[in-house]
Formats: structure tokens, C-alpha cells, sequence
């Protein structure tokens, strides 16, 4: 069988030692997290853990199972097969000196990136997307000298109106 | 649950409780440190028993535990030790078992004990003490993160952060220990708030929203089951722990007895379907039976009750019982799927889907025809013996399966409970002692813990006293917690322990044997302790037999004896457990090991193979 992306979306309590709870146990099963992000949710006392794994469909069925047996976990949803919006947010840490500085800021323009920081031979770009869009970028960036790249973890929401 | 168990001195606070363990306790609404709320929980749960161990940072809660009537508190000599008597208790009564110990290495010491009850379900709550809340984080003295170290072996555990969390945590680890699968939860308590005040208030109602085990099977897949059922032809019930935990030997003897199913037992099953019933084949696995594998492995459908497809039950996966069909009934919905995928899998507890099924098979009239399969499992069952009769006679030594088989007699079938060690004795008295009772044979199964046996039988003395108590030990295992001898001692838990003893780490060397060349490395026990003289010294009668005349008058006065009593039972290294699937194997190819032993012993005798034998040294 062979390993696909799974996205989770995994609504827990919001308290100390959850995350190390839900992450413990996939590490504990065999399975590498891609990506991993977590924050509160409209309620203060839930937080939401987006997860990333690549898994075949059965070891993935038995840790969404492990997962639910967590007395911590209050609902887990299964975006993969769901029309879902995915989103991430990157900063790029770019070497511009002043010759090349319009070519990199042009560059951000053009995938709707925002300049967040500017040093005497450097940009700091901030983008949200895809995953497609942010390597576009990263491609096209990448010819400049990257010096330094720090990502937030992807988070996704359904499109349908009952959400996790 | 059984009457006769161990009563509490004073009347039960919560007697007559109208509605749950809150209203009805004496306690409720009484000013009250931080301490003396954890033991007032404990009551309020209507704990009689505790077995802990004391130290730094648990001494306010022993301080209050000091003042309670309703708790009796069973000083362990070891931490592991207690979690494991609290085990033995909760697997004996079917309650919640209860093991307080202090910070640090008391936390850490318990890590094992907690394992083991995780891997075979059993319902714990383990108290830690924690340094306080401000120096957490620190590594102050005796700190450990106890929370962390225990988070892939507990059901659920809390760290306490405020003294008004208490009754409400106390309530909610309770519920989550026995419900749903059971399993260990762990408090781990800074000492800091066991100082301050509350108002104790313990809640009636618990309610965890994230939290809901289903306990009733979706009635279509029961539907479905009972169809399967219906027109099966070589049906097998695969019994497991769960059909003791969720109380359903009833259900499970009537589908057995009132369909003519075969059923065959785990380890953790053993009792759960009585020995004497025609149609229990009793233990299957890696030194299951040869007619028990055989009919798990040819049948067409395999009706799994809280059972898990252990590696330990199945041999080789990809070649296991290829022709059937799965039932699989289980609470917990990631063991379905798990190993072997179910045709028809149901999520709920045993006893009610089971209840249903029953209902469901018997509304419809629908009833295999099982006449020819149970035959011909019959037919196995007298022509592939456990072990070849000849395989038992050995003159001048004990054999380990006679000795047992002869106490199996000895013991009452309704008023006794056997333990056992991990190793060759686990097996030999999985296979030779007859079990009529669910809650009367207690091993550790899935983690296989040498060192469970002595404390757990310490645990069940306590909460049976009129019961015969015996622990099948090896001289292995018997020294990896033999300082509970004491507890017993102390305590009076009048436990009797039959150690096999072989000298040798005896189930490793028959790996060795058997598949490296016969190398022993690092399993010879040649200078054990004179197990006599050091069950004495804890104030236990002792006697030591080594030749087969002297088995049965040693038993006699075992069972006997008013207290704590050892057997040492000197047998030779070279007895093994068989029959036997090689690891990893295919159930079918058990090592045709009854017959291979008599060759054995022929050539032994005929001093072709007397290097393997003990040497003269019985």
C-alpha cells in the first residue's frame, strides 16, 4: 500500500501537556509529522492541532484511532478527502544587496508577499499560500541566496459549513 | 463481583448514597487540607485497600491517610511491588486498584507496574507525590517528571495544579480507569497544594465531554454477525481479556455451549470459559495445544471477544487461520483492524453485544451446523495430547507439568486464585491448571513482567483471605520481588508460592537451545539463594522437594498452612514448555515438540545426550 499526505485537524483541550499527549503517541506508532501547528480556537478552554503525515491508509486508520482514545482529544477530522483550504505562512530571510534589492522585492510583489524587514544587504519577505505558490517562491527566491527560512506549520479548515 | 471479599472494619461512608459518590459522603462540604482531600476522594470512590510506599513528598498525604477508618494501607517493600498488589487486587475483584507512593524514585519505581496493567487493561489510580508546584522544573530533590515518563503507558493522567481541582480529578480518573477499556491513570500531586485548604466537595456527576466509550454494538453489524454465524461451518470463539473485564463468560459460555462453537483462550482468558467445558480447547498460541491452534487456524470464521490478535496468539501473520471470516467485538475500536482485518467489526462492550447477538441468533432460529467440525476437532483433541503421556515419565524427577496438574487438583475450583511468574511457569500452569472462574488466574500477559506473580497474589490474598492463594514462580523470577515476602509476612496475606526451580533462566535457555546452538549464555542460575532459608527469614514455612514421592505431601501441607508458605520444587534445566510454535512460525508448524522430547529422553537414557540433562545434579 502506498503512503499518502493526510491532513488532521484535531480539536483538543486546551491545556499544559496536550500537545506532547497527541504528539507523543504518533512519534510512539512509527509515523513522522511533515507539519505541525497549533493554536487556540473560538472556544479558549479547545485548541486545534493541524497534523500532517504521510501514511497508508491503514497505519493511518490506526493512528486516528490512537488519537481518539486520547482523553484530551475531543473530535478529530480527516480533511484529506474533504474540500479543504490549506494555508501557511513563511518568512524568507533573502540576501538583497542594494543592486538586486528591486528585483527581490518585484519577485515578492508579484506572489502578493509582503516586505516585513529591510537591512543593509538583506529582505525579510512574509507569504501565506499553497504549498505549490510557496515553493514557486522559494524556487524563484532560492536564485538570490536564501539565508534563512522559518515556517509556521500548515493549518487547514473545511469548506463545508459543520467544520471540526 | 464476589461477596466474600475483604470488608472494611467501619460502615461504608457512602452507604446509601442517593445518587453518587459526592452527596452520600460524610466528608462533603468539610474544610480540609489539600491531603486530606485526596484520601477523602479516595473514599468517597469506597476504597477499602491502598498499597503504597511512603516518602518526602507523599508524607502529608500519609499523614492524612493516618487518620482514615475506611482505608486499610499495605506497606510494600518496594514501590513496584505495590503497584503490582494493587494490580493483583483490581484483576481479582474487578475494582479499581490503588497504589500511593512519594516523588521521584517512588514515581519512577512504579513505571513497570504501571506498564504491566496497561498492557493487560487492568483499572489503577497511582498517586504520586511531586516536589511543589513552584520548584517543578528545577530538578529539586527527588523531582521526576513522572507525567511525561508514564504518557505512553497510562490511560489518562493529571497533574494537579490546584487544590480545588482534586475531588473533581479524583472522580474523573476513577470513571476513566474502569470504563470503557480499563486501564492505569496516574495523579501526580505537588506537595505543596496537599498543604492547602479547600472546601471538599466531591462531584456526583462526571462528564467528560471528550470522553465516551460506545458500550452498545450498532445493532446492523450484530445483524451481520449473527448471519455469519448462521451459515458458518467451522466456527471458532477466540476468547480474550476482554470477555473477563466486561463480565461476559456468561454470554460467551451460552454462544459456545448453545451453538456448538469450539472456543479457544488467551492467556488473559484463562477462566473466563471453564476448563470443564466440552468445548473450551483451552489455551491456543505459541504453546497453545496442538488440536486448540489447529481448530483456530482451519475454522471459517473466527469470532474474536475482546481479543487482540497478539503476535504471541497468531505466530506468522500473513498465514494465520487463511479460510476465515473475522467477527471482531472489541470496546476499543483501534484494536479492530489492528493486526487482522474484521468482516464484521463491532465497537462496544462485550457482555451487551454479546447479550444481543445471542438475542439476535435465537429470534431468528438461525443455528450453524457445527455436528461435523466439532467432531473433527474432537478427533484432534484425542489424537494430538497436549503431550505425549510418555513425555511425563521420567523416573526420579519431578516433571514440572505432573507437579502442577496434581495441585490444579489440590485446588478448590471455586475458592482459589492462581498466579504466576513470567517464563516457563506462566506456561506450564496455563496448561495444567484447570480454571473454572473468571478473575482466578492472574499473569502478566501482555508486557510479561517476571515479578508480577508474588506481589499480585499478595493483592488477591488481601481481598480474598479465605482463599487459597498460589503463586507460580520460577526461581528466575522469584528473586526479581522477592522483598514483597515481607509485605505478605506483615500483612498476613497467606499466599503459597511454588517455586519451579531449574537453576536457569528456564524459557530463554530453551530458546537457546532450541535456536542458538545450544550457547547459555548468561542464563544459568547455579548460585541461587537457598530459597528455604530465605522465606524463613521473612517468617514464611519453607520446604524444598526434589523428588516426585514428595510432591504431593508438600502440596498438602502448603494449602494447609495458616500463612505464607514456599515450595521449592527442584526440577531438571532441560524441561521445556511444549508443544511450541517457533517465534514468528505458522500456527499450524508447532515444533512437534511432545515427540521430539521423547526422543530426547530415549537418548538421554540411552547416554547419547547426556550433556543437555542436569548432570546428576537431582
Amino acid at each position: 500500500m502506498s503512503e499518502m499526505k493526510h491532513v488532521m485537524s484535531v480539536l483538543v483541550e486546551n491545556k499544559s501537556g496536550v500537545l506532547s499527549r497527541v504528539v507523543g503517541l504518533i512519534s510512539r506508532r512509527g509515523f513522522n509529522i511533515e507539519s505541525l501547528s497549533v493554536g487556540p480556537t473560538e472556544d479558549p478552554s479547545r485548541s486545534r492541532i493541524t497534523i500532517i503525515v504521510m501514511a497508508d491508509d491503514e497505519a493511518y486508520e490506526q493512528i486516528t484511532k490512537q488519537l481518539n482514545k486520547l482523553v484530551v482529544v475531543y473530535k478529530l477530522q480527516d480533511l484529506t478527502n474533504d474540500s479543504y483550504i490549506e494555508r501557511e505562512l513563511v518568512l524568507f530571510k533573502v540576501s538583497a544587496p542594494p543592486e538586486k534589492r528591486s528585483e527581490v522585492v518585484e519577485i515578492a510583489n508579484l506572489f502578493r508577499a509582503n516586505i516585513v524587514d529591510v537591512g543593509a544587504s538583506e529582505l525579510t519577505i512574509e507569504a501565506t499560500g499553497s504549498q505549490n505558490k510557496l515553493q514557486g517562491m522559494e524556487d524563484l527566491l532560492a536564485t538570490y541566496g536564501i539565508k534563512e527560512i522559518t515556517r509556521t506549520g500548515k493549518i487547514a479548515i473545511s469548506r463545508n459549513s459543520k467544520g471540526a | 463481583m464476589r461477596e466474600d471479599k475483604w470488608q472494611p472494619m467501619g460502615p461504608l461512608a457512602r452507604a446509601g448514597a442517593p445518587k453518587g459518590p459526592g452527596s452520600g459522603n460524610a466528608k462533603q462540604g468539610m474544610r480540609m487540607t489539600g491531603a486530606q482531600a485526596v484520601i477523602a476522594s479516595l473514599e468517597a470512590e469506597g476504597v477499602e485497600l491502598v498499597f503504597g510506599y511512603p516518602g518526602g513528598h507523599a508524607i502529608q498525604i500519609y499523614d492524612a491517610l493516618y487518620d482514615s477508618t475506611l482505608i486499610r494501607h499495605v506497606l510494600a517493600r518496594h514501590e513496584q511491588g505495590a503497584v503490582h498488589e494493587a494490580d493483583g487486587y483490581a484483576r481479582a475483584t474487578g475494582d479499581v486498584g490503588v497504589a500511593i507512593v512519594t516523588s521521584g524514585p517512588g514515581a519512577t519505581n512504579t513505571v513497570t507496574g504501571i506498564a504491566t496493567a496497561y498492557m493487560d487493561s487492568v483499572p489503577l489510580v497511582v498517586v504520586t507525590g511531586q516536589v511543589p508546584r513552584a520548584v517543578i522544573g528545577t530538578d529539586s530533590f527527588q523531582e521526576s517528571d513522572i507525567v511525561g515518563i508514564t504518557m505512553p503507558i497510562v490511560k489518562h493522567s493529571y497533574l494537579l495544579k490546584s487544590v480545588g481541582d482534586i475531588a473533581r480529578t479524583f472522580r474523573e480518573a476513577f470513571h476513566v480507569a474502569k470504563t470503557g477499556r480499563p486501564g492505569p491513570v496516574l495523579i501526580d500531586v505537588p506537595s505543596d497544594l496537599a498543604q492547602e485548604e479547600v472546601v471538599f466537595e466531591y462531584p456526583d456527576e462526571v462528564n467528560i465531554p471528550s470522553y465516551k466509550p460506545t458500550y452498545r454494538g450498532n445493532a446492523r453489524q450484530v445483524r451481520a454477525a449473527a448471519a455469519l454465524i448462521a451459515e458458518s461451518e467451522r466456527p471458532v470463539l477466540y476468547a480474550g481479556g476482554g470477555v473477563v473485564s466486561s463480565s461476559a463468560s456468561d454470554q460467551a459460555c451460552r454462544l459456545m455451549r448453545d451453538f456448538g462453537i469450539p472456543a479457544v483462550t488467551t492467556l488473559m482468558a484463562k477462566g473466563a470459559i471453564p476448563t470443564h467445558e466440552p468445548l473450551n480447547l483451552g489455551p491456543v498460541g505459541m504453546h497453545g495445544s496442538k488440536y486448540a491452534n489447529r481448530a483456530l487456524n482451519e475454522c471459517d470464521l473466527i469470532i474474536a471477544c475482546g481479543a487482540r490478535f497478539s503476535d504471541r496468539v497468531t505466530g506468522r501473520i500473513d498465514s494465520f487461520a487463511p479460510h476465515a471470516k473475522v467477527i471482531h467485538i472489541d470496546i476499543d475500536p483501534a484494536e479492530i483492524g489492528k493486526v487482522r482485518e474484521a468482516q464484521v467489526p463491532i465497537v462496544g462492550d462485550l457482555s451487551i453485544v454479546l447479550g444481543a447477538l445471542l438475542e439476535e441468533l435465537e429470534s431468528a432460529g438461525a443455528r450453524p451446523d457445527t455436528a461435523q467440525w466439532v467432531e473433527e476437532v474432537f478427533g484432534w483433541r484425542r489424537d494430538l495430547p497436549v503431550l505425549d503421556p510418555r513425555a511425563l515419565e521420567v523416573p526420579g524427577q519431578i516433571v514440572p507439568e505432573v507437579a502442577l496438574a496434581q495441585l490444579s487438583g489440590m485446588l478448590d475450583p471455586q475458592r482459589s486464585i492462581v498466579t504466576t511468574e513470567v517464563g516457563q511457569n506462566q506456561m506450564w500452569a496455563v496448561q495444567f491448571i484447570d480454571r473454572e472462574l473468571p478473575r482466578t488466574f492472574l499473569s502478566s500477559g501482555g508486557l510479561g513482567t517476571m515479578g508480577f506473580g508474588l506481589p499480585a497474589a499478595i493483592g488477591a490474598a488481601l481481598a480474598f483471605p479465605d482463599d487459597q492463594v498460589v503463586c507460580i514462580a520460577g526461581d528466575g523470577s522469584m528473586q526479581m520481588n522477592s522483598q514483597e515476602m515481607a509485605t505478605a509476612a506483615v500483612n498476613g496475606a497467606a499466599v503459597k508460592v511454588v517455586v519451579l526451580d531449574n537453576r536457569a533462566l528456564g524459557m530463554v535457555r530453551q530458546w537457546q537451545k532450541l535456536f542458538y546452538g545450544k550457547r547459555f549464555s548468561a542464563t544459568e542460575l547455579s548460585d541461587n539463594p537457598d530459597f528455604v532459608k530465605l522465606a524463613q527469614a521473612y517468617s514464611w514455612e519453607a520446604e524444598s522437594v526434589s523428588s516426585p514421592e514428595e510432591v504431593q505431601g508438600a502440596f498438602e501441607r502448603m494449602l494447609a498452612s495458616e500463612g505464607p508458605y514456599l515450595v521449592d520444587v527442584r526440577i531438571s534445566r532441560d524441561q521445556a514448555v511444549f508443544p511450541m510454535v517457533a517465534p514468528g512460525g505458522e500456527l499450524g508448524c508447532e515444533l512437534a515438540a511432545a515427540d521430539c522430547r521423547v526422543d530426547e529422553w530415549e537418548r538421554a537414557r540411552n547416554g547419547l545426550a547426556g550433556d543437555d540433562l542436569d548432570g546428576g545434579e537431582l
